[in-house]
């Protein structure tokens, strides 16, 4: 939906905005001495936030600093070195998790979609697509994803199947796309479900079909609603491609595995979880902006 | 079409749930004529809106539009709803498009009408009632009574025989009753036939050609609005209407 920033929009800035009007109004001398008030106890805050931090900070450092076993996991979790070498292979191997979001994400976000509608359709045609799609999302949210992957990856090649890729990759990308479109199409089901009946009555009552009042009133409400928790979901997927990694595919755990696995020094899977943090940050930060987007239009008494 | 009535119900039955809102409802709407549904809360005004609209089924009885019986379970029920529009007392704009896109809607996607042929004439329609500048507005930016009008053009934008207005001031703030009220006069000037459930007893007085009581799920009292407000022939009839006016509404 596009936001128009009308012209009368109230909200300045960011509420720090010279909120003075199109009169004459002179600020008093009430709010100045009010404004130095809030701002002197903003100052005390921001000081009071920053000295109880660096205490924690201290305090967890020394913790750890001083944990019997310290020097040794050090060594073997937080080498410089191996850190060093492991960084390049690890972004190396993070390009294939990226393209895998990508891709998965794209397959889970049409193939939840499909599952979604198909659960709503009504119809005794559409029985066993009901059924189906029903069946489909309880077994896949129930199955661990891993076991999900071993099945797939490591059984589909055991069938020999001519014709069927033992590609790892294509393999794992498939898994995770099939556990992650039964949550995505509960998350868009519950934003059907969300969208008032009267929506419906009204597009009904002018004489659109079931199909078009899906299409045009109901599906694009349910979606926008539902940005959020998708995006949350998104996050999860991206930090799931790293297991693809048990087929033997080279993304960025695999790639520390091989380092691990050969100089028997754990620092290339330290190394690796932060990068995967790294990406989701950016992720869940854009999650948190619309969420907090949302929550102001609906605030400002919009209602989606 | 001379004087057949638009909209014909007869022995009108439907129950929610064991609970029997309407028990046996006859009515008869000629052309270009208003009818105002007057009754206390859970009479089934609404309810009896909603089954001639088919947005309820009904569990016995008949429902006639121009001639042809819609509670046949082989009619087509989209292409019935198509040529009987609706207004709700919640409005039910649809949030997540522009006004003109909520008016344009059914014309493009239900009719077949290209964008520019309904634009155009949704465009007219709302500049008669007022909304010209409204057009590229998204619902949540209009008032009450704005959100009403448009609901209005939204469900004459595709031309229907009928418009059955559900308490559509029951929600507005008392100022912006007005507004509304002034178009649904408009739209009887121009003879558009219609069905209104309401509790504005003034405005039904001032603008039904036809009044109909309904009370424990039957039309208890039909008549002319002199007929009905001025010398009301049934006991329960003049105890609602002495309600009505202690409450200030007549």
């Amino acid at each position: 939906m596009t936001v128009t920033k009308g012209g009368s929009a109230p909200e300045g800035a960011d509420g720090k905005g010279d909120m003075t009007g199109d009169d004459n109004y002179v600020l008093s001398e009430r709010r100045l001495e009010r404004e130095r008030h809030k701002r002197a106890r903003a100052r005390r805050a921001t000081a009071v936030a920053s000295l109880s931090t660096l205490v924690t900070a201290v305090v967890l450092y020394l913790v750890v600093v001083n944990a019997p076993g310290w020097p040794r996991t050090k060594e073997t979790f937080f080498s410089a070195q191996y850190a060093r070498e492991a960084l390049p292979k690890v972004l190396e191997g993070l390009w294939l998790n990226v393209r895998l979001l990508v891709i998965c994400g794209a397959a889970v976000l049409v193939l939840g979609m499909v599952i979604a509608i198909a659960r709503t359709l009504r119809g005794p045609v559409f029985f066993p697509l009901r059924v189906l799609a029903a069946a489909y999302t309880d077994f896949f949210r129930g199955l661990p994803l891993i076991i999900n992957l071993m099945i797939v990856v490591l059984g589909v090649p055991a069938l020999r199947l001519q014709g069927v890729t033992v590609d790892p990759v294509l393999l794992g990308g498939t898994a995770l796309t099939l556990t992650y479109s039964a949550y995505v199409a509960e998350v868009f089901r519950a934003g059907i479900e969300s969208v008032h009946p009267s929506q419906l009555a009204a597009a009904r009552s002018l004489g659109l079909t079931n199909r078009q009042a899906l299409r045009h009133v109901v599906l694009p409400q349910a979606v926008r609603r539902q940005v959020p928790p998708l995006l949350n979901d998104l996050v999860s997927l991206q930090k799931d491609t790293g297991l693809v990694s048990i087929g033997g595919a080279v993304d960025a755990v695999r790639a520390a595995d091989i380092i691990v696995g050969r100089s028997l020094n754990y620092t290339p899977y330290i190394v690796a979880g932060l990068v995967f943090v790294a990406l989701t940050i950016p992720m869940t930060r854009f999650t948190d902006w619309v969420t907090a987007r949302m929550d102001r239009r609906r605030a400002q008494g919009g209602s989606l | 079409m001379s004087d057949a009535p638009v909209l014909r119900m007869e022995s009108v039955r439907k129950t929610f749930a064991g609970s029997v809102v309407l028990r046996d409802v006859g009515l008869e709407v000629a052309p270009h004529t208003v009818t105002a549904l007057i009754g206390a809360s859970g009479s089934g005004k609404s309810t009896l809106l909603r089954c001639a609209n088919l947005l309820e089924e009904i569990d016995d009885g008949a429902i006639w539009l121009d001639g042809e019986e819609i509670t046949d379970p082989r009619v087509d029920q989209d292409a019935v709803r198509r040529r009987i529009g609706v207004v709700f007392q919640a409005y039910n704009l649809f949030p997540h498009m522009t006004v003109l896109d909520n008016v344009t809607l059914a014309p493009r996607r239900v009719h077949g009408v290209p964008r520019e042929e309904a634009e155009e004439r949704a465009r007219g329609l709302l500049e008669r009632l007022g909304l010209g500048d409204k057009a590229t507005a998204y619902p949540d930016r209009l008032s009450g009574g704005q959100q009403q009008r448009v609901a209005i053009v939204r469900a004459l934008a595709v031309r229907p025989r009928l418009l059955l207005l559900d308490e559509i001031t029951a929600a507005l703030d008392p100022e912006l009753v007005g507004e509304v009220l002034e178009v649904v006069r408009g739209l009887k000037d121009d003879g558009m036939t219609m069905v209104l459930a309401t509790h504005e007893m003034g405005f039904a007085r001032d603008v039904a050609d036809q009044v109909c009581f309904l009370d424990g799920g039957v039309v208890l009292e039909r008549g002319t609005a002199e007929e009905v407000f001025g010398d009301p022939q049934q006991e329960r009839t003049r105890r609602f209407l002495r309600r009505v006016v202690e409450a200030g509404r007549l």
